[in-house]
């Protein structure tokens, strides 16, 4: 059996492994941890996508989840933050300030996590809907299935690793699948 | 109304150190010349009649075009009394700088590092003024009115000069 069908198998194991157990680090400025609280409560419960559990060192989580405006005095605290992940690690930015700033368009506040830490997820919404960080939870895990996240592809990219061809991720069944 | 805090600076100040009054629903407010801003605040607070001796809100306003551009803004009430007072004070554009009443209300101590980090008002004996929202590198008093609404100083950029390069993954 060739070695690269052996090194193929063993990434798509790794990555099903990552994508079910991320542990979260919640960076909460603003409003919007109010909505992100709720995606962890019973209700909807993001336990069972296996993301239940918020580790609040960097050192400890993979998955940085930017919740609310970032100004620029934060800006090099957060990139702090990002730096001391253990690599592979992603990110979401949760909401429009997050994402782009939102209707903040002034001296302080930053246009977008994305200035300073590379984001895989954007989620819209002022503050979005819990349902929301559920289905950018689903998109990212199958970004990290394909080994898609923006880690996980600086990786490959520095240290030469070749990544495997990837397995899509089966249509999620009869309602038609998500189209993505 | 009664006038009560009004009449008493009458009684005691000249209309050279309390330039302008006024009073509108129950609501009292006085303009202070500057040289004389901690004397009036002092006195209003020790005086057994007003007793002013709660710092509530301390803040600037820039009214630019108009001379003297900034008014420094200082709130105080009486918990005893149940009165409150607004002293105001016109200060130049070339020099607003005006005295700290930190000493009278320890409380005022952060509120003018705000009125200094973003009007640029220094306060005079004030025990630690540096900036207290904006880092320490910004240039500039944003909330002025001729400073650009836009005018970002980032610490930190992954990528200068652009909105985003970075090729999606």
């Amino acid at each position: 059996m060739p070695f690269s069908v052996y090194t193929s198998k063993l990434a798509q194991a790794v990555n099903w492994a990552r994508k079910f157990s991320l542990f979260e680090y919640p960076f909460v400025t603003a409003c919007c941890g109010m909505e992100f609280m709720a995606s962890w409560a019973p209700k909807y419960d993001i336990g069972r996508f296996g993301a239940e559990v918020p580790r609040f060192s960097p050192r400890q989580a993979d998955l940085l989840i930017v919740v609310g405006t970032i100004t620029e005095r934060l800006g090099p605290v957060l990139r702090r933050i990002y730096d001391q992940m253990c690599e592979p690690k992603w990110v979401i930015a949760f909401g429009v300030c997050a994402s782009t700033g939102g209707f903040y368009q002034n001296y302080s506040a930053m246009p977008g996590a994305d200035q300073v830490i590379p984001v895989d997820v954007y989620i819209p919404g002022c503050p979005p809907r819990p349902e929301q960080m559920l289905d950018a939870l689903l998109i990212l895990q199958e970004r990290i299935q394909k080994g898609e996240g923006h880690s996980q592809v600086v990786l490959r990219a520095e240290r030469g690793y070749v990544a495997p061809d990837a397995v899509i991720r089966p249509d999620r069944g009869e309602k038609g699948g998500t189209g993505r | 109304m009664a006038k009560i805090v009004l009449d008493r600076l009458a009684e005691q100040f000249v209309a050279g150190e309390i330039t302008e009054t006024g009073s509108q629903h129950g609501n009292e407010w006085a303009r202070v010349n500057p040289a004389h801003w901690r004397g009036v605040a002092q006195f209003l607070r020790d005086d057994p009649v007003t007793a002013l001796n709660m710092f509530i809100d301390l803040t600037c306003v820039d009214r630019l075009g108009r001379t003297p551009r900034f008014d420094v803004v200082l709130h105080l009430y009486s918990v005893d009394k149940k009165h409150r007072v607004r002293l105001l004070a016109g200060l130049p554009e070339d020099d607003p700088s005006v005295d700290s009443v930190v000493g009278l209300w320890p409380g005022a101590n952060w509120f003018e590092r705000e009125a200094f980090d973003l009007y640029g008002v220094r306060f005079l004996d004030h025990p630690d003024l540096r900036r207290i929202l904006m880092y320490p590198e910004f240039v500039g008093h944003p909330l002025r009115k001729d400073f650009p609404k836009e005018g970002r100083q980032p610490l930190l950029r992954r990528f200068p000069g652009s909105v985003d390069e970075e090729p999606a993954p």
